[in-house]
């Protein structure tokens, strides 16, 4: 006899009548961005306010998770019921103070004047976006399941489990044309189904959230703030495909994630959702959580199943892909937990709705960490092909301290930079290969003119270098040679034959890597070679001080002689 | 929990695990029982490595061979592969920490805003690079690649307080304050 299946409609009712109970909401940004500006303090404030007052049935104060606009914090949202909710920027403790006594109607003489901190709701910050991954982002308590399932969550496990086969699973998530959020862009629904059509005693699925570009904090906040999603995307992958077992590897500089994912796969299991008779039936699934050490190179696939086994994180040639030949020989399918935090809407929504969103090559929506020399910097979700334009000056609100737009950073050290004269592009996966950069997982640095691209294109040198994993000899030995030249150039010590070198070194580097790390490693170097040039020629010239027209030339033949090869 | 971490090796050889080096007596050594128990739950399976190695190293504070061999011995692995392991990840560390730790992140972000600027100001003041420790063992200077807080660029921790939108003379401020504040402590 199967157990008692989890009632839905039964705690998202009880939630519902709780927070009934309370006229007011006041939700407090708990992540990361504004813990480090004073938002502990704030919290505490809210708590001895509400206290102190006797305002405990009246208030209810809940640590959320990221509120996106963090250059602002700490943020608190105040929702009455029938009001649109206030978002209030860079709240101090007596600002806390006065938001609640504002709300409650007991003014005291002096207290800090609250709509000065009040958020434009109009913002075009919030306005351009469309939460759909981070809709409970900064809403919800995530350390509480009641609180995932008062917004929905789990329906669409139970619709998918009760209603529809895995077969119907695959071709709904191949419908919606999600493409997976890693950076890659390889088709889901495709991916699913070479897993499904494989045969093994176990098979796998695998959430990537070992997030190891620096300047990308997407998955962390999907992982943080909204668990229950991932896992629940995961479970629906689970069923999709017919694996049995799945693994959650994070990052382990992500320290909370790792707790709120396995506080979220303790009570899931509680709750039937997990385990051996999942929903009362047949289906089911064991999920565990592996965590990384500190390796950017875990982040490919093959490189990242090593590391689960307990190995040292080598990648591998590819054939045999994952799902032939994975975790200890058995079918694999891995996705990045951006991807599975996709899956319910898709499933609940529907293919089509969700196609609706962004444009006819990539489906839904991206969340970009946004950050670097803007006026907002925070995390954001906008539908895919928005422009860089619309992001750089409506949502970031333009460059900070007057200084000009010089290039937007994509895909981290396997991106590239993009230049003002092409801020018009749509950021979808193949507009944005075009321009020489990638998607990426979502990290967006805009730099203003003060920044060396030469020396950007050392940083991320840098970076491969020190993370090539030393399996092949094209990325372990060009990684170091790429980042002398560039060292020797950037100390304006370089001359027209050392960049030549460069080139050419940086073309056998990507044509001849085992893995993406190596073959994209040289992307940042190539799209700042292409967008701004001159940067590295006016570098060149000082250092050496032979004729300019010459030294042009020189480099010119030789980009020239590349291409005709 | 790194304030109280001996520098020595906690046993002069792996065999005498729960041995004093210097008396032979056998003494019960609470951060070996961390592992054991670590060990138990994930059934000696040799692919639960990576998971022990973290365990280890924060119940020790760092890894040191004895530990390493004393793992080991245990998964019924070769020394060679546990040392391999640990050796490839960034986050696992073989010396001492320091009294005091600063990790100055690094990432895109952090760097378009200065971070290295931070890093320098750091070398002046107290002559370390990244992931040194003074001699007298009161501080530790660490690189992160990416702390995830970007939008607070740059960022750094000291002491597990993480603070955004830093300085380099904020950061050497807030350095000699956490180092001032443990002589008081």
């Amino acid at each position: 006899m199967s157990p008692q299946p989890i009632d839905l409609d039964e705690i998202a009712s009880v939630e519902q009548q709780k927070r009934g109970r309370y006229p007011r909401r006041v939700m407090v940004c708990s992540s990361t961005a504004c813990l480090s500006s004073g938002g502990g303090a704030v919290r505490a404030a809210l708590e001895r306010t509400v206290d102190v007052d006797g305002l405990g049935h009246d208030v209810e104060v809940v640590p959320t998770g990221c509120m996106r606009l963090c250059s602002r914090g700490p943020l608190v949202r105040m929702a009455p019921r029938s009001v649109t909710p206030t978002l209030y920027q860079r709240v101090t403790p007596d600002v806390a103070t006065a938001v609640v006594r504002e709300f409650s109607g007991s003014h005291v003489a002096g207290q800090p004047n609250v709509d000065a901190h009040a958020l434009d709701p109009d913002l075009p910050f919030f306005a351009r976006q469309r939460p759909l991954v981070l809709a409970n982002a900064g809403r919800i308590n995530p350390d509480r399941l009641e609180d995932y399932v008062a917004e929905g969550g789990y329906r669409a496990l139970v619709t998918v489990v009760h209603t529809m086969t895995p077969e119907q699973v695959v071709e709904q998530i191949s419908a919606s044309g999600l493409r997976g959020r890693g950076g890659a862009g390889y088709p889901t629904g495709k991916k699913w189904a070479l897993l499904a059509a494989a045969v093994g005693e176990h098979k796998y699925v695998v959430a990537n959230g070992d997030e190891g570009d620096p300047g990308a904090y997407m998955d962390r906040t999907v992982m943080e703030d909204d668990p229950h999603r991932v896992l629940e995307g995961v479970i629906i992958a689970a069923y999709a495909t017919g694996a049995d077992r799945a693994f959650l590897y994070v990052r382990a500089e992500y320290p909370r994630a790792v707790e709120r994912l396995e506080q979220a796969i303790r009570i899931a299991r509680r709750h039937r959702l997990l385990g051996r008779h999942i929903l009362g039936t047949d289906f089911a699934l064991d999920v565990n959580v592996r965590i990384g050490a500190g390796a950017f190179v875990c982040g490919e696939e093959t490189a990242l199943m090593a590391s689960i086994q307990g190995r040292r994180g080598l990648p591998q040639l590819r054939p045999p892909y994952p799902t032939e030949h994975g975790l200890w020989g058995a079918p694999t399918v891995i996705n990045n937990v951006e991807t599975f935090a996709n899956i319910p809407g898709i499933v609940v929504g529907g293919a089509e709705r969700f196609a609706a969103v962004g444009t006819p090559g990539s489906t839904g929506t991206k969340v970009f960490a946004l950050a670097g020399s803007l006026v907002n910097t925070g995390l954001i979700e906008v539908p895919m092909g928005t422009t860089l334009r619309e992001i750089v000056e409506d949502i970031g609100g333009g460059i900070a301290g007057g200084r000009a737009f010089k290039a937007a950073q994509t895909g981290g050290p396997s991106g590239g930079c993009i230049p003002a004269a092409v801020l018009d592009t749509p950021m979808d996966y193949d507009s944005l290969r075009t321009l020489g950069s990638i998607m990426g997982s979502g990290g967006l640095i805009v730099m203003d003119d003060s920044v060396s691209m030469p020396e950007v294109a050392k940083y991320f040198m840098e970076f491969c270098r020190d993370e090539s994993c030393g399996k092949c000899v094209p990325c372990r030995a060009g990684t170091v040679q790429m980042h002398d030249l560039l060292d020797r150039i950037c100390r304006r010590q370089g001359t027209a034959h050392d960049l030549m070198l460069l080139e050419n070194l940086a073309r056998t580097v990507r044509d001849t890597s085992l893995c993406g790390l190596g073959q994209t490693a040289p992307n940042p170097l190539f799209s700042t070679l292409e967008h701004f040039r001159q940067e590295y020629l006016d570098l060149l010239l000082d250092g050496t001080g032979t004729q300019t027209a010459e030294l042009v030339d020189v480099s010119a033949a030789a980009e020239g002689g590349a291409r005709d090869a | 929990m790194a304030r109280s971490m001996p520098a020595r090796a906690p046993a002069s050889h792996p065999a005498s695990r729960h041995t004093d080096a210097a008396t032979g007596h056998a003494v019960s050594d609470v951060r070996f029982e961390i592992l054991d128990k670590a060990l138990t739950r994930a059934r000696y399976a040799s692919d639960h490595l990576v998971e022990i190695l973290h365990v280890a190293q924060q119940a020790f504070g760092y890894l040191s061979p004895d530990v390493l061999a004393y793992l080991a011995r245990e998964l019924r692995l070769p020394a060679s592969t546990v040392f391999g392991v640990a050796t490839f990840y960034h986050l696992f560390s073989f010396d001492p920490p320091g009294e005091h730790l600063c990790t100055v992140c690094t990432g895109t972000a952090c760097f378009v805003k200065g971070a290295d600027g931070i890093v320098a100001a750091l070398q002046d003041a107290y002559g370390l690079s990244a992931g040194q420790t003074l001699a007298d063992g009161r501080l530790t200077l660490r690189i992160a690649r990416c702390l995830g807080s970007c939008g607070m660029a740059p960022v750094t921790v000291i002491d597990g307080a993480v603070s955004g939108h830093q300085t380099a003379a904020s950061v050497v401020y807030a350095v000699q304050v956490a180092l001032a504040s443990e002589k008081v402590g």
